[in-house]
């Protein structure tokens, strides 16, 4: 499954990167497992999803919870909890 | 709504909203402006960061639910994006009615939901020059749970 993910505020920085697109293995159901995959991808998703509780996750720019599915996802969005107003 | 790198005029904004309508009895604004200290910190500067797309079906989402809730006739969500220094306008809610009560309600639901749901993130220079990006707070999360409607990514 290919799709595009997205970063944002601190998860971008310490990623390094805005957005991008991978392929994932099959067998990545959940947001969850996404978060666990990526954070076997290199150091820096390592120490963005550290705290992987703090962070938020959004499909298709709607808010998910870690343990919405991922079936069908154009776009999943991780950022920290916003802070606008 | 909309959001714009550029400043609001708060009067201009408000007379858009109700000119040449005469079924309006009640209009409240509300401006959210930055200010140059937080939790004790003296901040130089800031910048706004938002997610395009998301952030304006979040915001037409809670405008329509606004709507749904209270008797409107008009609102309007203004949120700024980019660098802002001490004093400078950040957000604008601007709610009317035929009365008071849905208007002043109405407003204050916006904002709580904003602060809450709509992906902006806020980093900010201290005049010590180092930066940080804004922690949430627990508080707007309790404001949200008076309107009965947990925030999204809690389920």
């Amino acid at each position: 499954m290919r799709v595009k993910l997205m970063y944002f505020a601190w998860v971008r920085e310490k990623i390094g990167r805005a957005e991008e697109e991978l392929e994932l293995p099959a067998g990545i159901a959940t947001v969850a497992e996404l978060i666990d995959w990526l954070k076997q991808q290199g150091p820096q998703y390592a120490e963005a999803f550290r705290r992987a509780e703090v962070v938020r996750a959004a499909i298709n720019q709607t808010h998910v919870q870690p343990s919405a599915s991922i079936a069908g996802a154009a776009e999943i969005a991780f950022f920290p909890p916003v802070t606008g107003g | 709504m909309r959001i714009d790198t550029a400043d609001f005029d708060v009067g201009a904004e408000i007379a858009r909203l109700t000119g040449g309508r005469t079924d309006v009895g009640a209009v409240v604004a509300f401006t959210g402006l930055m200010r140059a200290d937080n939790d004790g910190r003296a901040i130089a500067g800031m910048t706004l960061e938002h997610y395009p797309g998301m952030t304006e079906r979040e915001l037409a989402r809670v405008e329509a639910e606004a709507h749904r809730r209270w008797p409107l006739a008009a609102s309007l969500i203004v949120h700024r994006v980019g660098t802002l220094k001490p004093g400078d306008n950040i957000v604008l809610v601007v709610t009317a009615s035929k009365h008071r009560q849905a208007a002043f309600q109405a407003a204050e639901f916006l904002m709580d939901y904003l602060k809450t749901n709509a992906p902006f993130w806020k980093k900010e220079v201290g005049r010590d020059g180092h930066a940080a990006w804004v922690d949430a707070r627990i508080s707007d999360e309790a404001a949200l749970g008076r309107w009965q409607i947990p925030p999204d990514h809690r389920g």
